[in-house]
């Protein structure tokens, strides 16, 4: 493989993770039975399974919000939630 | 560790303890780190027959399958433990004596504990063939086991499951993705059939065939014939006397509590360790959670096994705040579990078997497997249930004259909450039960138009 379709196949699944700001990804405790599938496929190194665990938000700042972690859990533990902006 | 000052200032006032807890799963690491909630200052020991930290047994379904790599399914890593001040010994506790309040331990020593846990978990029962400790013998109900499975099939050709349940199923779907040729017998006709329907269960069937799974229905295994030396499985022996060849042999026909510690103690048993709602044995200073527990519950009124996940979490929280004098009773949620098979979700919630005749009772016991609870068949008059199904998802509602008692979804899972929530709370359904009955889109749309209906309720 040359260098140049290295790149180009490192931008395409680059841009395969669709960011969405504004929001975060909540934990249904009762659901999580701590396989670790979700921080598996987390492509920041997030440790989701211990928030979700304890049915936290992943609150982490490094959290890029791709949602992956969403669409691999098997339990369904894990769901989107859209942060509400006080505009006062 | 975040610790509740209140609590931990007046238990400084008390003498040090020595809380012991007998098993490293979900049931005992949720009490020790409930313990040290509210107690900073006690010795913890916890003490476990398997080499590995705390890992998650429904995970071990994910490793087979390939979804995580075998060191993932480890749920709390050694600093976890060291925060906790929580030391672990890694040996099998063999003994128990009440009366001088101490356990004895394979590796010859022996513990004194103030406050004793036992959740021993469950495993895998064995088959009833002689020879079931052939290599080629495989279990899904250990990290060690799992590791096995996953060798021998690397190794093996083809395949034999045994077992009715779930976790029987995921062995399936495990040993199909390491590309072992699968044969799956079952005793009677159709998949899951404490669980499913014959429609729910051919769902599933289409599914397994079109991943390349052999299902022999109403097919029995009699024995394991070994190989030529005896230390290897070479065949299964069918009920006609003929043989059928495999390599792999796996084995998940259901699970029993471990009691062997509690065996010959004061400590009272059925088919599980007898606790109260505060996971109290009948043995002062001695409880039980998790698998090998065998706790009151109030939706069947009896003492019931379940070998489900959160509750052995549940149950460990409940005995943590009771050895640290906080009881609280346990608040049995609505049984649920919900799983992944050959890419169909499904979701099992409350009572949900379809069986109606009377003379049918189950055997629950020995059909009992990880992922389950006696709830789901248990027994209750005058109930109905409701069905709705287009193409791969069904809905089926198992309810009475006002209420919701189960469900279990396939596919779509919109509902699921929504039925968690109305199933548990005991909503009354009677306005829109003739509509549920009806089923089909019916069925789906009353029921999403009822669930926003009730939540704008609560909300009032």
């Amino acid at each position: 493989m040359s260098l140049f379709s290295r790149l180009f196949t490192k931008e395409t699944e680059k841009e395969a993770i669709t960011i969405v700001h504004l929001g975060r990804v909540q934990a249904d405790g009762g659901r999580c039975v701590q396989c670790g599938v979700c921080g598996y496929n987390c492509p920041v190194g997030i440790d989701v399974r211990s928030y979700a665990r304890q049915g936290l938000s992943v609150d982490d700042p490094a959290c890029i919000t791709c949602g992956q972690c969403i669409q691999v859990c098997p339990r369904g533990t894990l769901r989107w939630e859209r942060m509400v902006i006080d505009e006062a | 560790m975040k610790h509740n000052g209140t609590a931990v200032a007046a238990h400084h006032a008390q003498a040090a303890l020595h809380y012991v807890i007998v098993g490293n799963g979900a049931a005992g690491v949720t009490a020790a780190e409930t313990i040290r909630a509210h107690d900073a200052r006690s010795r913890m020991t916890i003490v476990t027959a398997e080499p590995s930290l705390m890992y998650s047994r429904p995970g071990l379904a994910y490793v087979i399958t390939g979804e995580i790599p075998p060191r993932q399914v480890i749920a709390r890593r050694a600093e976890w433990y060291e925060q906790l001040r929580l030391d672990v010994v890694h040996s099998a506790a063999e003994a128990l004596d009440v009366s001088a309040r101490r356990i004895y331990l394979a590796n010859g020593s022996f513990l004194t504990y103030d406050k004793l846990l036992i959740a021993t978990g469950a495993r895998a029962t064995p088959p009833p063939y002689p020879d079931a400790s052939l290599k080629g013998v495989v279990y899904l109900d250990t990290l060690t086991g799992t590791k096995q499975l996953i060798q021998q099939a690397r190794r093996g050709r083809r395949a034999v499951v045994v077992g009715g349940g779930i976790t029987a199923l995921e062995m399936v779907e495990g040993l199909i993705h390491q590309k072992v040729e699968t044969h799956y017998f079952l005793r009677g006709k159709q998949l899951w059939n404490r669980v499913f329907n014959d429609t729910e269960s051919a769902l599933l069937d289409e599914q397994m065939q079109a991943h390349g799974v052999h299902i022999h229905y109403q097919t029995e295994a009699q024995e394991i014939l070994p190989s030529r030396w005896g230390r290897k499985v070479r065949a299964a022996r069918l009920p006609d006397g003929s043989e059928f060849r495999c390599d792999i042999f796996g084995v998940a026909i259901g699970v029993k509590p471990l009691l062997d510690l509690v065996q010959d103690t004061p400590v009272q048993l059925d088919r599980g360790i007898l606790v109260n709602e505060f996971m109290e044995t009948s043995v002062p200073d001695v409880f039980a959670a998790g698998d090998c527990a065998q706790a009151y519950d109030p939706w069947t009124r009896q003492h019931t096994l379940d070998i489900l996940w959160p509750s052995a979490v549940a149950e460990g929280r409940v005995a943590g705040l009771s050895m640290v004098g906080a009881r609280q009773p346990m608040q049995k949620g609505t049984p649920f579990n919900v799983c992944k098979l050959f890419g169909l979700h499904v979701t099992i919630i409350g009572q949900i078997n379809p069986r109606s005749s009377a003379n049918d009772e189950p055997e629950v016991v020995q059909h009992l497997s990880r992922g389950s609870s006696e709830t789901w068949f248990s027994r209750a008059a005058h109930h109905t249930s409701a069905w709705s199904s287009a193409g791969s998802n069904t809905l089926r509602l198992v309810m009475d004259e006002e209420r919701l008692v189960g469900a279990l979804l396939i596919g779509e899972q919109t509902l699921a909450d929504p039925l968690r929530t109305l199933i548990q709370a005991q909503a009354d359904i009677s306005a829109i039960r003739p509509a549920l009955l009806a089923g089909g889109d019916e069925l789906r749309t009353e029921l999403l138009r009822f669930w926003h209906a009730y939540q704008k309720q609560v909300e009032q």
